[in-house]
């Protein structure tokens, strides 16, 4: 009791010295970090949450190909159940001479069964609630599409052959895809209104879908009932396969952000490991007093404890706010990625902030406390008496398990913890090697040039170990800056100068084998070289060697989903320019023989399938059997239209087929697409500029977004710069003192400081670019199958970005210690 | 209360105490063999030359550090025999001290500082004997002033207020003007003096002031770690 209130009243003015507060903004950058991804991620799981149980607008859905056949909705009706219809398609509408392709939504009376649909009367006003679906004749439009068209309420769109007036703005329907998924803006219209468009009609991609809701038994028992008349071409989801998927795209995201919120707190904690030092230092004299005038052990450890634990107290309160305050500016950042607004955060992660600020103050500060305790009392008398310092064991253990512990709460499994853990050991025990080896060579190159330049050399070199540290913190801080600004944009411009300058950038499908006269006559009489048309085909692998498709063994996850998806075949003659065989044989141009596929290696691989494989597959209710004659490797990034399974010719025949195109138009002759798609409504047009673009903005965004969570990582790394100088902040005093008053002029003193952080700087952003350009080049070579060029911009901004941040940094760290009167400071030692 | 020890009946007591470091050159005897004892409201004065062993003495009376052999007592404890915590608590109990160098807590006002001890030692009404004590050394005006913002000799006022406000049995001084000069000095320990007679504590002071020794009862010399003269042995 003595013990606390003791601490309490010295609170108040230890708040004013120097290692204190750098101990708290530590503490309060680890909570900030780990907050901010936290109510970040949490508001993200929660709007999945949420929309998993609107995401179908119904409590289980049947999404057809074909019309909905009425005996599905009888047997709902009988269960008692309510049902809607939809029918969606893509188009590109019209208003005036802009165009945009778009989600057409055709919807029944009752829709949707579950959620609501949000409208406002005017873009960017109040949204609302509503009950209804748009009146015949008109549409609610997605902002963006509006904004895209430069259209306002009231104006009118061409959907196929009909105009519709907009009536509405639509902010948000529950089946909208969560987040970066769906590129194309929707707009709503009355199942009423889809006939009249024309869109409707055979081999055009409409999805016709049942919505279906009521009571959970009864929707169990409909779809037992209906479940063995289904065709294979249906496809039936509830609620818990749309939350499982989202929610494990969540789960995703948010591990890796805690992750690299993580690498900010473990700077964190290194800052508050020193400054803890620092503390435990700072308050020797004091406690050998306390014990000189009869405080016990317990009274001291305690005193430190309550301060400590005040200290964390007040960085976790700070650290709140300023991880809300983050989480606020990264989702406005984000705002349009999301179509919707996000839920509230809740409060876990202040739990998860707190706990961890706890677990780092303990395990990080903890060795300095018990260090302090044993202070002997003898250091009234005789300065030189000092704690034994505590045992390496002790302060590696209790670091390393609040490492595991914090790690733990964040990772969840015990063999990932150990990886995770063991490769951080690796990684800093590299770094440090490294840090050590750039001290060396900037102790080495202290010679000649004056006083400053070799007092501040020295410097660095004197205090190794620390200054090795410094720069690793900082130099990791900076790494991820780097990566995020720099590659991310090198890597978009160097997969855009990879693609072919004449690579297309407008897909037609959907064209019918009558059309494509008419089309090409479109484009020529524009000057335009009428495109190759190639047939597609859309089947249902059936079985494999004779396996089911559904019951087989994979060797990959993704290559169950390949074998039962609606595959597209296509036929040729000859190999495609885009196309390289790798195994087996192309067939002669004129075969005639027994139908033959030649398939895209990695789907073989995923598959498990080689050479001399059957594939069986069902088209139109009748069954094809193909033999793999040869396996392709295909170049994506030329844009052409490609397949994963070719077949020889003549083997399709017989089916219904519809045909695709690519072509490369430039900004001025887009006319021709408006003539285009008047002429042919059911054709789609898919923009490939504007989807790069979205691409674009949406990585752009993200990464911003990302960034800002990296943002506190450099400011750990400085918070590591402010405590390594506190640290030496009594010694800078003398020694500043010291040369003062052998007639070093303050000027020179200063600049002997800087040129120490600058070395330190200078070493850092050394670190930076080259760990930002290896980083960079795996990421290029092996996640995008890039080449990678080494940039000299990267190197530039990071070797000058380290300079002048660590100057700055520490010139206000240690300007106390420049200013000090000689006389003061002499006079006191 | 042991009894039957031969220096149980005085305040202070030193049995046979050595004190060896040692040092990377080898063993060093600080304090070789010492013995004598203080009675009750006494005022001793330590002298000798610089490194003579004057601080050492001082720290294992006080229990601050343990002899490499013999027994310390104090207010009759066997300071020797006692733990870290237990010699704690005897000095919370019976010892004050003023340093050279004033020692007060920076975060605390004087008041606060004076208030520590008497805190320390479970009195009650702390607030109200620290007031007191401040008046009587002449710094009532001045108890919300932190050390900074007071000059060396108030501190040294504070450091007194403070070694006298829990009452204790033994009052210990190392140099308590050395960092003063001589006026303050003098008055500084015309108020240690006057406290000393009003209570009747018995003051251990170590000085190289020879004017300041001869103010005291009793004069003890060391040299080289030795006892090599007492004035109460000669007179
Ligand atoms: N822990 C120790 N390790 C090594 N040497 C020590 C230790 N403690 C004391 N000494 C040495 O013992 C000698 C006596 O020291 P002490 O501080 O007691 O002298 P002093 O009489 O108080 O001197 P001064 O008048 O200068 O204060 C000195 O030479 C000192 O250096
Ligand atoms: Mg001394």
């Amino acid at each position: 009791m003595k013990a606390v209130r003791f601490a309490l009243r010295s609170f108040g003015r230890e708040l004013r010295s120097g290692e204190v507060v750098v101990l708290l903004l530590s503490v309060a950058l680890a909570v900030a970090a780990l907050t901010a991804v936290g109510f970040l991620t949490d508001r993200i799981g929660k709007s999945v949450a949420r929309q998993a149980n609107e995401v179908l607008a119904a409590d289980i859905r049947l999404r057809s190909p074909e019309p909905i056949p009425l005996q599905w909705r009888q047997a709902a009706e009988a269960h008692n159940l309510r049902t809607a219809e939809t029918q969606t398609f893509p188009s590109v509408i019209f208003a005036g001479d802009e165009s945009s392709l778009t989600t057409v939504k055709g919807v029944s009376e009752e829709y949707p069964l579950r959620g609501h649909v949000r409208i406002s009367d005017r873009l960017f006003t109040e949204q609302y609630e509503v009950d209804r679906i748009p009146e015949p004749g008109t549409v609610w439009a997605d902002g963006a599409l509006m904004a895209r068209l430069g259209i306002s309420v009231g104006d009118a769109v061409s959907v196929g052959e009909v105009d519709l007036k907009v009536a509405a703005v639509l902010t948000y329907r529950p089946d909208q895809s969560i987040g970066f998924a769906s590129l194309a803006p929707s707009i709503l219209v009355n199942l009423a209104d889809m006939p009249r468009t024309g869109l409707i009609n055979e081999g055009s991609r409409v999805g016709y879908a049942l919505l279906v809701a009521g009571e959970e038994d009864a929707v169990n028992a409909f779809y037992a009932a209906v479940e063995k008349s289904l065709p294979d071409s249906v496809r039936v989801r509830n609620r818990e396969d749309s939350s499982g998927r989202a929610g494990a795209a969540a789960d995703r995201a948010e591990r890796f952000l805690s992750l690299t919120a993580v690498i900010s707190v473990l700077l964190s904690a290194v800052a508050i490991a020193m400054s803890a030092r620092r503390f435990a230092h700072r308050r020797m004299d004091t406690v050998a007093l306390m014990k000189s005038l009869g405080a016990s052990q317990r009274f001291i450890i305690t005193a430190a404890s309550v301060q400590i634990v005040l200290l964390g107290v007040l960085g976790v309160i700070i650290g709140c706010v300023v991880g809300f305050s983050a989480e606020r500016l990264i989702t406005s950042m984000l705002a349009d990625l999301f179509q919707s607004d996000l839920p509230d955060p809740g409060l876990a992660p202040v739990a998860l902030g707190s706990a961890a600020a706890l677990i780092l103050v303990i395990g990080f500060a903890l060795p300095a406390l018990v260090q302090l305790r044993n202070t002997p009392p003898l250091r009234v008398l005789r300065h030189d008496a000092i704690p034994p310092p505590p045992s390496r064991i002790f302060v590696a253990g209790s670091s390393l398990l609040a490492v595991a512990a914090l790690l733990y709460s964040i990772i969840g499994d015990g063999l990932m913890l150990v990886i995770v853990l063991g490769g951080m050991l690796v990684i800093s025990g590299c770094l440090y090697i490294v840090g050590r080896g750039l001290v060396v060579l900037i102790g080495r190159s202290r010679g000649g040039v004056g006083i400053a330049w070799r007092y501040g050399l020295a410097n660095v070199a004197r205090r190794g170990r620390d200054s090795a540290v410094q720069i690793v913190a900082f130099g990791l801080g900076l790494t991820v800056l780097l990566l995020l600004t720099f590659v991310r944009t090198e890597l978009l411009e160097s997969w855009q100068q990879s693609l072919d300058e004449d690579a297309p950038n407008q897909f037609l499908i959907n064209i019918q084998p009558q059309e494509r006269d008419s089309i090409a006559a479109i484009f020529e009489a524009a000057g335009i070289t009428a495109p190759g048309f190639v047939p597609l085909v859309r089947a249902r692998m059936s079985t494999i060697n004779g396996e089911d498709v559904k019951t087989r063994e994979y060797p990959a996850e993704d290559g169950r989903w390949m074998a039962n998806r609606e595959a597209n075949l296509s036929w040729a003659t000859t190999l495609g320019d885009s196309n390289e065989l790798i195994e087996g044989e192309w067939w002669e141009p004129d075969y005639q023989g027994p139908p033959l596929v030649s398939v895209e290696e990695d789907a073989a691989l995923e598959m498990g399938v080689g050479l001399g494989d059957q594939l069986n597959f069902m088209i139109a209710g009748q069954e094809v059997e193909l033999t793999i004659s040869s396996l392709r490797r295909i170049n994506w990034n030329s844009f052409q239209p490609n397949f994963f399974m070719v077949l020889s010719p003549g083997a399709l025949d017989d089916y219904p087929v519809t045909f695709v195109a690519s072509l490369k138009i430039d900004k001025q002759q887009k006319d021709v697409l408006l003539t285009l798609v008047r002429a042919h409504p059911t054709v789609s047009v898919i923009d490939l500029d504007a989807i790069l673009e979205q691409v674009r903005s949406i990585i752009d965004k993200a990464s911003l977004a990302v960034q800002a969570v990296f943002v506190f990582t450099l400011a750990a790394g400085i918070a590591v710069l402010f405590a390594a100088v506190q640290s030496t902040i009594d010694e800078r005093r003398f020694e500043s003192a010291m040369l003062r008053a052998l007639g070093v002029r303050r000027r020179t003193v200063l600049a002997g400081v800087l040129t120490e952080f600058a070395a330190l700087g200078f070493a850092a952003g050394l670190l930076a670019s080259a760990g930002a350009s290896i980083l960079a080049f795996i990421i290029a070579v092996n996640l995008f199958e890039l080449e990678y060029n080494f940039s000299p911009a990267l190197w530039f901004a990071g070797l000058l970005g380290g300079t002048v941040l660590v100057c700055v940094s520490g010139f206000l760290a240690a300007r106390g210690a420049i200013n000090a009167p000689p006389i003061d400071v002499l006079r006191a030692a | 209360m042991s009894n039957n020890s031969p220096a149980a009946a005085a305040v202070l007591a030193a049995v046979n105490v050595t004190k060896v470091v040692t040092s990377p050159e080898g063993d060093l005897t600080i304090l070789s063999d010492i013995s004598f004892s203080v009675e009750k409201g006494a005022s001793i004065a330590v002298v000798g030359p610089s490194g003579a062993g004057k601080s050492t003495l001082l720290a294992l009376l006080a229990g601050l550090d343990l002899p490499t052999s013999g027994k310390v007592w104090l207010d009759g404890h066997c300071l020797t025999d006692l733990d870290e915590d237990g010699r704690a608590a005897a000095r919370a109990r019976s010892v004050g001290f003023v340093f050279q160098a004033f020692h007060l807590v920076p975060s605390l006002n004087a008041l606060e500082n004076v208030m520590l001890p008497l805190e320390l030692a479970d009195k009650d009404a702390p607030r109200d004997r620290a007031m007191t004590i401040l008046a009587q050394v002449g710094l009532q005006d001045r108890w919300s002033h932190y050390p900074a913002q007071l000059s060396g000799g108030e501190k040294q006022r504070v450091a007194i207020a403070r070694a006298f406000a829990a009452e204790p049995a033994v009052l210990f001084a190392d140099e308590p003007t050395g960092n003063l000069d001589a006026r303050t000095g003098d008055k500084i320990m015309n108020i240690m003096f006057e406290l000393n007679n009003n209570r009747s504590t018995t003051l251990v002071l170590v000085t190289h002031d020879t004017t300041l020794a001869e103010r005291c009862d009793r004069e003890i010399g060391l040299d080289a770690g030795l006892l090599v003269t007492d004035s109460r042995a000669v007179a």
